[in-house]
């Protein structure tokens, strides 16, 4: 466990819930003003701002789980066996939309398409 | 008679200094219990059932041509509103990361044997979760009820072309009006029938044709109800447990077990947890 005080971890909580709270109000204006929803016929390329928001949701994830989950004061065994694990699924992500967008490229090529009707 | 044998054993460890609880194969592996450690093992199995389900979404969504814009699919508020795109959910982002906060603050006050600190801290952390799920029983309420979006349909669809509109559907469109490619469109029922509407198509090769708004991308209901079900799903579990050791924990069972608090630790990870998942639900369905 970690040898922080009650104070020194209260005020390191509070600290970090402000930077969540603040990267999330960010991430939704951004969102909004990329879209062209806060200044008129004021766009951003699909590419920045989806690049962007990974990011800063990459660094929300990194501020929950090392400070409000304490990975920070874990052995680095620990953290080990849960980083390592997580870090496989970064290739199945690549793979997968990879794979996805060879879906939607080759639904062009089927023939005898079977139309479902909508009830 | 079982907290006081508890106690009993926990004196004898105590004055040989060596034995800790159970465990009995010398130092904890990563100075853990064995408690803490399992949870760390089921949250990382969880993480990889979620990300099942969001790389799933994502390799459809990538497989599709168009994908209901978020933006447009919800963009509903409490009491009436319309078009004001991602408020409610930013709003419910908020209440889950204030309720980690005050779960933290619990840990925090187990750490230094505080009961009261701790039970009044987590009756903050039940109240958010609380809240949350009734803000989320809203947000589907409107898509079911109101928008009429089931697992196999989906009325969000985006226009391919612009073109021009021939009848309207009472209530945003009137006929003649105009719109381009990327416009979104939600397919209303009339009288529990699907009424898309006509339009004439004004660009392109097929120019001069009239065509049917098309329903959006299928799997976007399943997905949507499946992936933000299973992470309600985990609130609601959360909830519950928070609620069961909130209990216990004003009764003074883990004052008297005197292992700090582990219990207040242990749901604490797993409610940070949920409030991760939630970090990524909220990127891949409201903000990308």
């Amino acid at each position: 466990m970690s040898s922080l005080s009650f104070e020194e971890s209260k005020s390191i909580a509070n600290k970090t819930i402000i930077i969540l709270g603040l990267i999330t109000i960010f991430e939704v204006l951004f969102a909004l003003l990329g879209k062209g929803y806060l200044i008129e016929g004021f766009h951003i390329a699909h590419v920045i701002t989806g690049g962007v928001m990974i990011i800063l949701s990459l660094v929300k994830a990194y501020l929950i789980v090392y400070e409000f989950m304490h990975m920070k004061y874990e052995v680095p065994g620990l953290v080990r066996t849960v980083l390592f694990p997580t870090a496989l699924l970064i290739w199945a992500i690549i793979a997968f939309t990879y794979e996805g967008s060879y879906w939607g490229t080759s639904r062009v090529n089927v023939k005898n398409k079977i139309e479902v009707p909508i009830k | 008679m079982a907290s006081d044998t508890m106690t009993h054993e926990h004196d004898t460890t105590h004055t040989t200094g060596q034995d800790q609880g159970s465990w009995k194969g010398g130092s904890e592996p990563f100075k853990a219990s064995y408690g803490k450690l399992m949870m760390w093992y089921f949250l990382l199995s969880d993480a990889f059932t979620f990300s099942g389900f969001l790389i799933a979404y994502g390799a459809l969504r990538f497989s599709m041509p168009s994908w209901p814009v978020p933006d447009f699919v919800f963009s509903t508020f409490p009491g009436g509103f319309h078009h004001k795109p991602l408020l409610f959910v930013t709003v419910m982002t908020f209440i889950l990361l204030a309720s980690s906060y005050t779960m933290v603050r619990a840990v925090q006050e187990g750490h230094r044997e505080n009961k009261r600190g701790v039970v009044v801290w987590m009756i903050w952390t039940i109240l958010g979760g609380a809240i949350f799920l009734g803000c989320q029983a809203w947000e589907w309420n409107t898509l079911i009820a109101g928008e009429h979006m089931t697992i196999k349909v989906n009325p969000f669809g985006t226009h391919t072309e612009s073109g021009k509109y021939l009848e309207g559907d009472g209530r945003e469109i009137k006929e003649g009006d105009v719109f381009t490619a990327g416009t979104s469109y939600l397919i209303h029922k009339n009288d529990g029938e699907w009424a898309p509407l006509k339009y004439n198509v004004t660009e392109g090769a097929a120019a001069g044709t009239v065509k049917e708004q098309a329903f959006g991308p299928k799997a976007f209901g399943a997905l949507f109800f499946f992936i933000t079900g299973f992470h309600g799903f985990h609130v609601f579990s959360g909830v519950a447990f928070l609620l069961i050791i909130c209990v216990n924990a004003a009764t003074g069972l883990y004052t008297r077990r005197r292992n700090g608090y582990e219990m207040v630790e242990k749901i604490g990870l797993y409610w940070h947890f949920v409030d991760l998942v939630w970090v990524f639900v909220f990127l891949l369905f409201y903000l990308l």
